[in-house]
């Protein structure tokens, strides 16, 4: 059998509140293996954030735990890397020193300096950088920053890369760039990649499972989606693709029937109840 | 077209563009000149009617031309007493040269001039004992505020002491300061004088205040999401602070930098009244207790010296300020 390269293994959490302690998270388990793009998507404050902030040991669960390669980890590090929504690089550093910080924080003691120079460029220009290398966050675009972000993140070689809806806070075309651009890196390097997201199209676009969460609080995971498509995918070819539809459906009926949004619900209820003017 | 219009269609467009730009330079010359003169002219002349019509035990209170006659008359007294003091060591040469030129072996005496300071030797003095103080203040107040802005810990224990000090005035620390000094600085050769370190320790206690709470709010501040990206580089403690806390905070320190300098060289004068300390302060109480009939003028020339030397100071902290800072899009007045 098989061991699984990252565990997450009957994880619960709670956090303490001024009243009764809120249960965000209640006995998520999955297994994920090397090499495979998992996305995680549900409704907002369903504790997919929370999820992927325990993986990263950014927060401890309060019940089980997270096994990485057969270990326990409960420590932040750069082997689970973390890719923000809002790009976290500091801002009076360059590009170049953004990433040159990770790659010295990691992998000083083991490269030289023209080796650590090499491996900074190579990183950039994986991400199609390399023309604004020495120039500051204030002078990039937003999708070039999450660029760089994500150039910051694989300079550390993390055996998972978690990504915090990273395409989030982009308008829909440098999305679409940045999503071919990450497959192209998938492709290249294998990564095993945690994302989160709440677009439906990049969840079926990019990953090989989806795992989409029931809401909160006490949130599970609800149902876990195989998305058998080959590689390399393109989105215009996909757009007329049954199958691709068919993946399409199944995590909307998810997100739209079976759980649906809480303030959706709540509305639902009032107007059954005959309380909206609408009904009365 | 033939030539002759191009030529003319080329001139009168030149002849816009220079009355272009002459509108331009008018309205940048009238923003950033004409304004700031005109406030200053009403002022000038508010104060010159405000003036006369305000008659004291020691005369008429100083307008704008009385200040001017007495600015002059320091700068002439202050270069008869450098003329004074080239003579005497011209004199004193002289002797020595003479009595070498007997005996080789002759014991020489070299003294010190001992005359009277001047009103720019004064100026020197309140601005390096201003420095002293700062300086010593953004040592102790620098390091304090980070520690306080880490660790909400330290924070707890340290904050009722930074609360209960800030408002305390010099004048209240003065006679502490000073048998302090008295008590501990003994020293048969003293390479400071006491006056001196009683002001400069005093202007240190006052102007503390300003930047460690600046500090600390800076540090205390820095962006959730650098927070993290250190943890997952698991970053140690001084790489931390050097690469993240410091350069974050720097906007912030700053202003605390500026409002403590500020701050400092208020309490400067206040200090060198009563310590004594042969700076402007001191020239104000010297005036003050001579009361003659030109005092008021002189004080006066002393308060807008202050005034002036405080407003360069300040635009020097800015200018150092504007260079340090990485933010393109800060507006820094």
């Amino acid at each position: 059998m098989q061991k699984n390269y990252l565990e997450i293994s009957q994880v619960g959490i709670e956090f303490p509140t001024d009243g009764e302690p809120f249960r965000a998270l209640q006995n998520v388990n999955l297994s994920i293996q090397k090499g495979e793009f998992i996305t995680l998507i549900g409704h907002s404050g369903c504790g997919k954030s929370t999820v992927l902030n325990i993986i990263a040991g950014l927060y401890q669960a309060s019940e089980g735990g997270v096994i990485l390669e057969g270990r326990e980890v409960n420590e932040p590090g750069p082997d689970r890397a973390v890719v923000f929504q809002n790009h976290a690089l500091l801002p009076w550093l360059t590009v170049y020193q953004n990433v040159e910080l990770a790659v010295k924080a990691v992998f000083k003691k083991n490269k030289s300096k023209a080796e650590i120079r090499d491996w900074i460029e190579h990183n950039v220009s994986l991400v199609h950088m390399d023309h604004a290398l020495h120039k500051r966050p204030g002078e990039i675009s937003g999708g070039m920053k999450q660029r760089v972000g994500i150039a910051r993140c694989l300079a550390m070689q993390p055996k998972v890369l978690l990504m915090d809806e990273p395409f989030g806070a982009l308008d829909a075309l440098t999305r679409a760039h940045l999503q071919d651009s990450l497959m192209e890196i998938q492709n290249r390097l294998g990564n095993t990649v945690v994302m989160i997201t709440h677009d439906v199209d990049e969840a079926v676009l990019l990953s090989d499972r989806i795992v989409m969460m029931s809401n909160g609080p006490a949130a599970s995971i609800g149902e876990i989606l195989e998305v058998d498509l080959p590689r390399p995918r393109d989105r215009l070819a996909l757009a007329e693709d049954p199958a691709f539809n068919a993946h399409r459906q199944q995590v909307l009926r998810f997100l739209y029937e079976k759980h649906r949004n809480p303030a959706a619900q709540r509305t639902d209820t009032a107007e059954a109840q005959g309380k909206t003017p609408a009904a009365a | 077209m033939n030539s002759a219009n191009i030529g003319s269609k080329i001139s009168q467009s030149l002849a816009q563009l220079s009355l272009a730009s002459l509108l331009v330079w008018l309205q940048r010359t009238v923003k950033n000149l004409l304004l700031p003169l005109t406030g200053i002219v009403i002022f000038l002349f508010i104060w010159q009617i405000a003036a006369s019509n305000i008659i004291t035990s020691l005369g008429q209170f100083p307008g704008p031309s009385d200040v001017w006659q007495q600015s002059k008359t320091l700068v002439a007294e202050h270069r008869q007493e450098r003329q004074k003091a080239e003579a005497f060591f011209t004199r004193q040469d002289l002797r020595n040269a003479k009595k070498l030129a007997k005996n080789p072996n002759a014991n020489v005496k070299i003294r010190p001039y001992t005359g009277k300071a001047t009103y720019f030797d004064q100026i020197f003095t309140s601005l390096y004992t201003v420095m002293f103080g700062f300086l010593v203040a953004t040592f102790i107040a620098i390091p304090l505020g980070i520690l306080c802005g880490l660790s909400a810990n330290a924070y707890r224990a340290i904050n009722p002491i930074i609360q209960t000090f800030k408002p305390v005035s010099p004048l209240a620390w003065l006679p502490l300061v000073t048998m302090v000094v008295s008590a501990l600085y003994i020293s048969d050769e003293p390479m400071f004088e006491k006056a001196f370190l009683t002001s400069g320790f005093t202007v240190a206690l006052c102007c503390l205040w300003p930047t460690v709470v600046n500090t600390l709010v800076g540090v205390a501040s820095i962006d959730r999401d650098l927070i993290d990206v250190s943890r997952v580089l698991r970053l140690s403690s001084p790489v931390y602070i050097k690469t993240m806390v410091i350069p974050s905070a720097i906007p912030l320190i700053f202003t605390g930098l500026r409002l403590s300098l500020a701050t400092g060289w208020m309490v400067l004068i206040a200090a060198e009244m009563l310590a004594q300390n042969p700076g402007l302060g001191k020239f104000i109480w010297d005036e003050f207790q001579n009361g003659s009939s030109s005092s008021l003028g002189r004080i006066m020339v002393a308060v807008v010296t202050i005034g002036i030397i405080g407003f360069i100071l300040d635009q020097l902290m800015l200018g150092l300020q504007k260079r340090v800072s990485w933010d393109k899009q800060a507006i820094l007045r």
